[in-house]
């Protein structure tokens, strides 16, 4: 096989990339975590895990860029180091999110608890699922496995929209509970936010894969079928 | 203005060596096309075929339809003929080393009994412009020789050479290959210009190039076309995985 | 370390003065000959050089004075003749075997037939012609001279092109090709005058071999002592008279040997040098 050096420095740019999706996923779960159980040194540990997040981005970006303008990467590489390059963004941006919630979590420690109608824990299960699957899908290279994380937005879009009706109810019912309301909210948000980037990334594997690219495939609604572009192929 | 061209089932041979194997394809008119493949797939004898050249080897044979515009190449016309239609570069720039500038662009008018000064003139100076080499040596024509220029240079005057006779079609093997990065770039956006006037048919082992410069793009390989598609589907996502393996340069 | 690497350094040296030496003395061995026979020419003939001897004819034995007026147009006209018919002859045999007749039995039995030419001793030559030119004719000839000349100069002009036209690069003719150019057409405006400078110098060594020749114009042009410049009658020759009168034993006759030898030497040289001269204003300044 040619090109081992390049191999090599493929390899590396995916396992940097994997490092950043650990990071992330550990920094959603311990936002989480610190949603359950209201530890604010949780917190901190996120506002920490936020700057090697971003140092690894940078890194990463760096290292795609060296490798288009050196290798002159086509075909399948050129569409990995693409993807690459987006889901690095999108895993930085669930790193935004997860500290998003962990600054909510500090608010909501001055307050006073209360019993409000979402299941916050279950939206976050079903989020950073998502995320991990379609890491996972990423490393597997399975384009099967991050389409079907794609339906699963549906219903944290759902949830989403069903906390955001009773939250504005109990703010309008319940004035006194506005500050939780409105804090829960957000992180409800948040969550909505980091599904929306686990889509995204899984858009990117298929696209890496096959490919073919499926974005905003509800808004473009021009049909499933695939143009011929007119091109012949020989066995 | 350039032609299509259209082949169909094309076979050729070195003596016993199956170089081309039932080739089918449709060159379109007034577009750059690219071939590329590994040495020796036969994407220059595909090419040769198109102005039977081929047939200037002995123990070369061919089968199969060609057809430029409407003309049936192996039927309808002899191989001088055909030539004047279908113009060729070679690798290597290979001017005429006895002949001055003007003398080199006018051979293939002179050669085939041209011979008014003024007509002759004005292709030379035409021929000259399309090709992008005017400026550089308008003022010496006739007193340098071919041999005298840089091979960028040189490479241009057989532009302008092959362009002088007025062809349809202008084939180029591997133009840039022998030529730095400077000179490459002019020959790349002299194609882009050509193209408006000319079909051209570009044989490559230059990927980037390819990919810079046609709109259509063949892979070879073993003497088969293996997929012919518009460049940006070849080099972002391609068909055949043979394809792809050799433009990640996976190959072996 | 340091003084062996100064010791093998100072054998290097030594070795490559040594070799230049070597290649110094072998040219001056190789040209001293040459120089040599030019000066004792020059000595012997020199003094016997005046306008007599390039405008007069020989004088009858015993007569002071006369010259090789004759012999000098004589072996011009020989060389002419000759010329026409090995020159033209020979070009398309070249010409036929590098590109026309690559490969082909044909183009190896004229190439073979060519070099055994080449190898046929020149006294053959002069008695071949002598029997199928002269008995025929009954007499001796300025033209069975030339023949035998012309027949001499085809191996040298025909294998001589033939090399050159191979060494055109096959790019040049594929370059004619593809421009539509009939391959007759390519084959004589642009690979033949490519490769002209050496097809020229091809002519030229033939011309001066034969310029020299004396055998075999015994047979055929047997030499005249008067100025006959008709191609049907026996003609003088430089060479001829140079052997006729190096053989006498008159010293007068001695003397113009000697003069006839730098004489013919002279007018060799002039003359390959003309043409070099008039073929290089020919060719483009810059074309490598």
């Amino acid at each position: 096989m040619t090109r081992i050096r390049f191999q090599q420095s493929l390899e590396n740019l995916k396992e940097r990339l994997l490092v950043m999706a650990g990071l992330t996923e550990q920094a959603v779960q311990r936002a989480i975590e610190a949603y359950r159980e209201r530890d604010l040194s949780i917190c901190e540990q996120v506002s920490r895990g936020e700057i090697d997040i971003n140092l690894l981005e940078r890194e990463i970006d760096q290292a795609a860029l060296d490798l288009l303008a050196m290798e002159q990467p086509m075909a399948g590489d050129l569409r990995f180091i693409l993807s690459v390059i987006k889901i690095n963004a999108e895993l930085e941006r669930v790193g935004n999110a997860a500290k998003s919630i962990s600054e909510r979590v500090r608010h909501m420690e001055r307050m006073a608890v209360a019993e409000l109608p979402v299941n916050i824990p279950r939206m976050a299960t079903l989020a950073s699922e998502m995320v991990r699957k379609s890491l996972q899908a990423f490393i597997e290279a399975d384009a099967e496995s991050a389409r079907s994380v794609l339906t699963m937005d549906d219903a944290v879009d759902a949830m989403n929209k069903a906390a955001f009706k009773s939250l504005v109810k109990v703010m309008e019912e319940q004035s006194h509970l506005a500050p939780q309301a409105l804090n829960a909210l957000m992180i409800s948000r948040s969550l909505e936010r980091v599904a929306d980037l686990a889509t995204n990334i899984a858009e990117d594997v298929i696209f890496w894969v096959e490919g073919d690219d499926v974005r905003h495939h509800k808004s473009l609604n021009f049909g499933t079928e695939q143009q011929d572009k007119g091109g012949t192929t020989a066995s | 203005m350039g032609v299509g061209i259209e082949v169909k089932d094309l076979n050729a041979w070195y003596g016993a060596n199956h170089a081309l194997q039932d080739i089918n394809l449709n060159i379109p008119a007034n577009h750059a096309t690219a071939l590329i493949g590994p040495s020796g797939c036969g994407k220059s004898t595909f090419v040769r075929c198109l102005n039977r050249m081929h047939e200037t080897n002995p123990i070369a044979r061919v089968t199969g339809t060609v057809l430029i515009g409407d003309l049936d190449i192996y039927k309808d016309c002899k191989p001088v003929e055909i030539r004047r239609r279908v113009g060729m570069v070679f690798q290597r720039p290979n001017p005429f080393p006895t002949m001055s500038i003007y003398d080199n662009v006018a051979a293939g008018l002179k050669l085939n009994g041209y011979s008014s000064r003024h007509v002759l003139d004005e292709i030379v100076e035409r021929s000259l412009k399309n090709s992008a080499l005017w400026d550089e040596v308008k003022d010496n024509l006739k007193k340098e020789s071919g041999a005298s220029l840089s091979g960028g240079q040189q490479q241009r005057l057989c532009i302008a050479r092959a362009l002088a006779v007025d062809p349809e079609v202008l084939l180029m093997d591997e133009p840039a290959s022998a030529l730095d990065p400077v000179s490459t770039s002019k020959i790349e956006d002299l194609i882009f210009q050509l193209k408006a006037q000319y079909t051209i048919v570009i044989v490559t082992h230059n990927m980037q190039q390819a990919a810079r410069v046609a709109e259509k793009t063949g892979f070879f390989l073993n003497g088969r076309m293996v997929e012919f598609d518009s460049t940006d589907k070849i080099f972002t996502n391609p068909g055949d995985k043979r394809t792809e393996d050799y433009i990640t340069g996976r190959f072996g | 370390m340091r003084t062996e690497h100064k010791l093998r350094a100072r054998i290097r040296a030594l070795s490559d003065g040594a070799a230049t030496g070597l290649a110094v003395l072998s040219t001056v061995l190789v040209v001293t000959p040459l120089v040599a026979i030019f000066v004792y020419l020059v000595y012997k003939g020199a003094s016997s050089l005046n306008l007599d001897f390039f405008t007069q004819v020989p004088k009858p034995v015993g007569e002071a004075g006369g010259g090789m007026a004759n012999a000098i147009v004589g072996s011009a006209i020989l060389l002419g003749v000759g010329s026409l018919i090995g020159v033209p002859m020979g070009i398309s045999g070249g010409i036929y075997l590098a590109e026309f007749g690559r490969g082909t039995k044909l183009a190896n039995a004229v190439r073979f037939t060519a070099d055994v030419l080449n190898g046929v001793p020149s006294i053959v030559m002069g008695i071949a012609i002598y029997s199928l030119i002269v008995v025929p004719q009954g007499h001796f000839s300025a033209f069975s001279g030339g023949v035998v000349l012309g027949i001499m100069m085809i191996p040298t002009v025909c294998r001589t092109t033939e090399e050159m036209l191979l060494m055109v690069p096959n790019a040049v003719r594929e370059a004619a090709l593809a421009l539509g150019v009939p391959n007759w057409r390519s084959v004589l405006a642009i690979t033949v005058k490519t490769a002209s400078p050496g097809i020229i110098t091809g002519c030229m060594l033939a011309f001066a071999r034969v310029a020299g020749e004396t055998a075999p114009l015994i047979f055929t042009a047997f030499g005249n002592v008067g100025r006959s410049v008709k191609l049907s009658e026996p003609i003088a020759a430089l060479p001829l008279q140079i052997y006729v009168y190096a053989l006498s034993p008159y010293d007068d006759w001695h003397r113009l040997a000697w003069a006839g030898s730098l004489v013919l030497i002279v007018l060799i040289v002039l003359a390959v040098s003309l043409v070099r001269y008039v073929t290089s204003r020919g060719v483009l300044k810059g074309a490598s």
